[in-house]
């Protein structure tokens, strides 16, 4: 069946761009607040709506996917997976839209203190969402266990950043409306890493058909 | 004592034509009330087998078998079989729907008669059970004396079916069943099927694998003779476990 095969590299396609727009998202929102740039802010944005059209497009297509194929195995479990992390991808790029909200507003406070811990767990989540798509893309089964374990790292940065600033503003609490903000962008960091352990955690599905939520700790091939 | 839930046990069990090996080393285990499918591509074996359970393949020259059937743990191709008892109990519907050359009343009561049934209140009876039991009364009751040729071909495949019914059977063989009938017809027979469970045993062979994966329990997947894969049908199309398996369910396959 030459032209489904065709249509599934084409939806791979459509996946894999939505994930790079979101891997940009994701950059920019970080890069908007450490290099105090709210013009790329307001960029990321704007563009929102590009991911969003995207989203719609990608669950249009897997829908019309399962009418008219009536996909089985292996298929099937690639177009669910398909339309499970096509939400998660879509997520993340509202998560990079309230980072770059966030970062105006910081970005108009004095400068508080170097950004130390958000840069690391911005590098840590943007690995996780890269390796996620690279397993996708792949059909790999083993990188997904090595994004899900670097969750719990990203879970640790949100910690201790907000324990760091909570000192800061039991010290000083003039600054506590700018360093609540920066509380908010490592929870948002925190829930982008989220959701790339949710898409390795399909990718195992789509791989192996065996669901790994919630189960805890995670076993490893 | 436990029941034993297995209606038919089939054990390395072989089918030729000749020396042409048809149906290569079968292990496998039909459920009472389930409905078990056979499914895979033209020549595969499976209406051999299917044909198998009930001896139709006696009707073909130089068929033989070899290895274990169990009915009811009871070796089908025992010297002292029953053909005829076990044909009524292991009852057959065909892909092509073929009424005999009468009317609907007579079509039904075929069977019963032949057994010597012959009180009209009990053939009426009967006829009329079977005909709800195929989902036909309500289209029928009113023309059981019109010929069962002028029926639609739905309806032609629900009066074969009700013909087996009269028969009071345990088992009940389709070979494809529906592959003659438009989707609404074909919808009626699936949903009759589901129905037919709770009573007779069904099996299956179709070559439409979504028909299979509505209507079974589980699947069998059959390729140049041999039994492939066989499982719960949710797992079967869902994480299929063997790579033909795989291939074929999902139309890639050779």
């Amino acid at each position: 069946m030459a032209v489904f095969d065709e249509e599934l590299g084409n939806l791979k396609g459509k996946i894999l761009n939505l994930g790079s727009m979101v891997e940009v998202a994701v950059r920019d929102s970080v890069c908007s607040l450490v290099e105090r740039n709210s013009d790329l802010a307001k960029e990321v944005i704007e563009k929102d709506h590009l991911i969003n059209a995207l989203e719609v497009g990608i669950d249009e297509e897997c829908v019309r996917l399962i009418a008219l194929r009536q996909p089985m195995a292996r298929d099937l479990r690639f177009i669910t997976t398909a339309m499970k992390i096509t939400t998660d991808l879509e997520r993340m790029g509202d998560l990079a839209v309230n980072i770059s909200e966030r970062a105006v507003e910081i970005n108009e406070e004095p400068h508080l203190k170097p950004y130390v811990n958000i840069p690391k767990m911005a590098e840590i989540v943007q690995g996780m969402l890269r390796d996620a798509l690279d397993a996708f893309v792949q059909e790999c089964s083993i990188l997904p266990y090595t994004v899900i374990k670097r969750d719990d790292e990203v879970d640790d940065l949100t910690v201790r950043n907000f324990n760091e600033l909570l000192t800061l503003m039991i010290q000083n609490p003039k600054i506590v409306p700018v360093a609540v903000k920066r509380t908010y962008v490592a929870k948002y960091l925190e829930r982008i890493a989220d959701h790339a352990t949710n898409i390795a955690e399909m990718v195992i599905y789509m791989c192996k058909g065996k669901i790994i939520r919630h189960i805890s700790p995670v076993e490893e091939p | 004592m436990v029941e034993n839930k297995n209606i038919f046990e089939i054990k390395d069990f072989n089918i030729y034509y000749g020396h042409f090996m048809a149906v290569k080393s079968v292990t496998l285990n039909i459920e009472a009330h389930k409905i078990t499918a056979i499914i895979g591509p033209s020549g595969c074996g499976k209406s051999t087998l299917l044909r198998s359970l009930n001896r139709m393949n006696d009707l073909i020259i130089n068929s033989w078998v070899e290895g274990q059937a169990l009915f009811h743990g009871v070796d089908i191709y025992h010297k002292d079989t029953d053909v005829i008892e076990l044909r009524r109990r292991v009852g057959m519907v065909f892909q092509k729907p073929n009424p005999f050359p009468s009317s609907v009343y007579e079509n039904v009561t075929y069977g019963p008669r032949i057994r010597g049934i012959k009180k009209k209140s009990q053939l009426d009876e009967t006829v009329e059970k079977a005909l709800v039991r195929a989902d036909l009364w309500k289209e029928v009751k009113d023309k059981l004396n019109e010929s069962g040729m002028s029926l639609s071909g739905g309806q032609m495949q629900r009066l074969c079916i009700a013909r087996s019914l009269a028969q009071e059977p345990e088992v009940l063989l389709f070979d494809e069943p529906t592959s003659a009938l438009d989707p609404i017809s074909t919808t009626n027979i699936e949903n009759l099927l589901q129905e037919l469970q709770k009573t007779v045993t069904i099996v299956i062979v179709t070559h439409n694998m979504q028909q299979a994966a509505r209507v079974s329990d589980f699947t069998a997947f059959m390729y140049l003779g041999e039994m492939i894969e066989f499982g719960e049908t949710d797992t079967l199309f869902v994480n299929p476990q063997n790579k033909l398996t795989e291939e074929y369910i999902t139309g890639r396959f050779g």
